[in-house]
């Protein structure tokens, strides 16, 4: 183990590619971030930006064989999980680093009692009897909330509602006490009230067992609530990085400036015009080389960027700005200094 | 539950008719079971609701899944065989009309739905598609047709050559505009918008929701305004009516409803949002427990009593709350289960 303040994760130019009918694209384009010990880091972005792809890469559960890590390094607590085979990354997952999907209903097995289903994480990682497993299944059952877990550990998944489905998922990750867990739109399927328990339970539940959480959101509200570090993504690469404090009261990349301000805000006045960002997300196949939300930004020299070569052959690297605070290094994308100062 | 027409039961007659007028309307599903597939059980989907809807307003309406929000939506532009009650459009009563007799109200009121890619057929250009309402409706030949649809097309901001595309040409942002094009097609007084952004990324929302607002200046449009996002549905709506199990539990214009929320469900689900900013800056969250009772038997009396945070006895729980207006315009479902301090409003 390394020293308590080392980041319990590293990701270091991870870049993931699909192969599809039209050729290879690549949805995960050089991602660097590192997730603190024992906080929790959000990912941020739109449809398409690659965080999905970039959760699925850390637990090697890419799509076989169209999913190709591309190259980067998956630093977890100091091993490369990128270099690991087959049979070693499945001793890691569930063990060292675990994951909550999306959707409940399909992470579970129907078809098995969630006891089953809970115990099988402990069968396959420890030496310990089936009626062992049953019981220690009850005790993660009660430790996420779901009352009579004696009687629910013999259900099926069909007969408990979405919020407790998902207790059940996130049972399931934490059984063998990860230092890692990734949450990918862990609330999403869920409604508003019942998202703000599940929330609760994760800071609950991190308080007491002390794992690393990177969370997947699109929901600016949520990371806000749960992150102390957030990512912002924007087709396939990083384009803002830093504590949440800075992302949210201080955005220096147009496009997390663009998201904030695009988000109806309770105390907002009704029907005002809202701010919008232009133009769309270009295409994965289509992708340029340049600073690639440049199409999109406001800046008055954009257009020029965009017609230099620049923008066809300059990868932008991220800029430190502040000791914990990275920005697209690239002029174009970035919030002009006279508006941050008003 | 005691349930007045929001119109004239607060004393003084509104100053012109609504648009809508929904009294006591009930949508009860059959639950069919057993050997021989009888209905064996009603799913009261929508048990009660009275509501209705002003020219050129929206009215909100928020609730978690299940609570017949959608379901109530679909009544009104008659998806459904209503069960019970009442749909006046317009001074019509439209409840019970057949399909010929309905007709022309269908021009009047459209719906936007959540998933503009299952709601446009993938097989029609988008010409094709937006032409449709007016072949139906027998009005315009095929040159005017071919004109009006580019209209419509730019009205929504898209360009006119997008009438010769297909639906998987577009994204989703797109396809909503598409959807709204189509609506919007045939002069509509009121459209129904059943989620029509929450299946779309943040940065495409806010446009959306900017089209529709502009939109319902331009046409004087009345909307009923469906989602599961507070944020979203207070900033587009005039009024808001929470729904609950079927029933309405509180119905307020949509500022006083933020400001001052008397339910204790509203209240439970403004403290769930999360706000987009670090560190909070809410009161303390309300957390509620376990999950929304089922609609098929729901429980005795005062469905959300049983989910809430405000000490009631058993006995109270089995009793029925009322809804009243506690101040102009502003209605709850009163119980001690759901409103503190109950008696000084009755």
């Amino acid at each position: 183990m390394s020293a308590s303040d080392q980041p319990i994760l590293r990701v270091r130019n991870l870049a993931t590619a699909f192969d599809t009918d039209g050729g290879r694209v690549t949805a995960v384009d050089g991602v660097s971030f590192d997730v603190p010990r024992g906080k929790t880091l959000g990912i941020v972005g739109e449809s398409g930006c690659g965080k999905s792809v970039t959760a699925m890469s850390i637990m090697r559960l890419l799509p076989r064989p169209s999913g190709v890590i591309l190259g980067g390094e998956v630093l977890l607590d100091g091993t490369d999980l990128l270099q690991l085979s087959l049979d070693e990354m499945r001793k890691v997952r569930g063990k060292r680093v675990s994951m909550i999907f999306q959707e409940p209903m399909t992470a579970l097995n129907p078809v098995h009692r969630i006891g089953r289903q809970l115990s099988e994480v402990f069968l396959l990682h420890e030496k310990i009897s089936e009626k062992e497993a049953w019981n220690r299944s009850i005790e993660m059952l009660a430790k996420v909330g779901i009352p009579a877990p004696e009687i629910r550990v013999g259900e099926f998944p069909h007969q408990l509602s979405g919020g407790m489905r998902q207790r059940v998922v996130i049972a399931m990750a934490l059984a063998l006490k990860p230092s890692l867990v990734i949450a990918d739109e862990p609330t999403t399927a869920l409604d508003v009230t019942i998202q703000a328990q599940i929330l609760e339970l994760m800071k609950e539940l991190q308080a007491e067992m002390g794992m690393s959480i990177v969370l997947i959101t699109h929901d600016l509200g949520v990371i806000a609530e749960m992150c102390d570090e957030v990512v912002v993504m924007y087709a396939g690469r990083v384009a803002e990085r830093g504590s949440a404090d800075v992302i949210f009261n201080n955005p220096r990349h147009l496009y997390t400036r663009g998201l904030l301000d695009s988000i109806p805000r309770l105390g907002g006045k009704r029907k005002a015009t809202l701010q919008t960002i232009p133009g769309m997300v270009p295409g994965l196949a289509e992708m340029p080389v340049g600073a690639r939300f440049a199409p999109r930004s406001p800046h008055p020299k954009a257009p020029a960027y965009i017609a230099s070569p620049a923008y066809q052959n300059k990868r932008p690297e991220l800029l430190q700005i502040a000791p914990n605070h990275w920005v697209e290094d690239e002029e174009v994308v970035r919030v002009i200094k006279q508006e941050v100062s008003q | 539950m005691v349930s007045p027409a929001p119109t004239t039961a607060n004393g003084h007659p509104p100053a012109s008719k609504p648009l809508l007028e929904i009294r006591g309307l009930k949508m009860h599903f059959p639950v069919k079971g057993g050997v021989l597939m009888r209905a064996q059980k009603q799913c009261k989907a929508v048990d009660g609701v009275d509501l209705h809807v002003n020219e050129g307003e929206t009215l909100g309406l928020v609730g978690e899944s299940g609570c017949g929000k959608s379901t109530l939506g679909k009544c009104v532009v008659r998806l459904n065989k209503i069960t019970g009650g009442q749909v006046t459009f317009d001074g019509t009563d439209i409840t019970q009309l057949g399909r010929s007799a309905l007709k022309p109200y269908r021009k009047d009121i459209q719906m936007i739905f959540q998933d503009p890619a299952e709601s446009l057929n993938p097989r029609h250009t988008i010409g094709n598609l937006l032409a449709e309402p007016f072949i139906i409706h027998g009005l315009l030949s095929a040159k005017e047709r071919d004109i009006k649809v580019a209209e419509l097309l730019e009205k929504v901001g898209l360009q006119a050559s997008a009438a010769d595309r297909f639906p998987f040409e577009f994204s989703g942002g797109q396809r909503q505009r598409i959807g709204i094009a189509r609506a919007i097609a045939l002069n509509p007084r009121l459209i129904v918008c059943d989620e029509p952004v929450s299946a779309l990324d943040v940065s495409v929302q806010s446009q959306i929701l900017n089209l529709l607002v502009d939109l319902q200046r331009e046409m004087r449009l009345s909307y009923i305004f469906i989602a599961h996002n507070l944020a979203v549905v207070k900033h587009i709506s005039d009024r808001i009516a929470v729904m609950y199990l079927g029933k309405i539990v509180e119905l307020a214009p949509a500022d006083e409803l933020f400001a001052n929320p008397l339910h204790a469900y509203t209240k439970a689900l403004i403290s769930a949002i999360p706000e987009p900013v670090p560190g909070g800056g809410r009161a303390q969250r309300i957390l509620l427990q376990g999950d929304v009772p089922s609609p098929i038997d729901p429980p005795e009396g005062c469905a959300f009593a049983y989910r809430s945070w405000l000490p009631t006895s058993d006995d109270q729980k089995r009793q029925p709350g009322t809804f009243r207006e506690v101040t102009p315009g502003h209605w709850v479902e009163l119980h001690p289960g759901t409103v503190e301090d109950y008696e000084k409003y009755l």
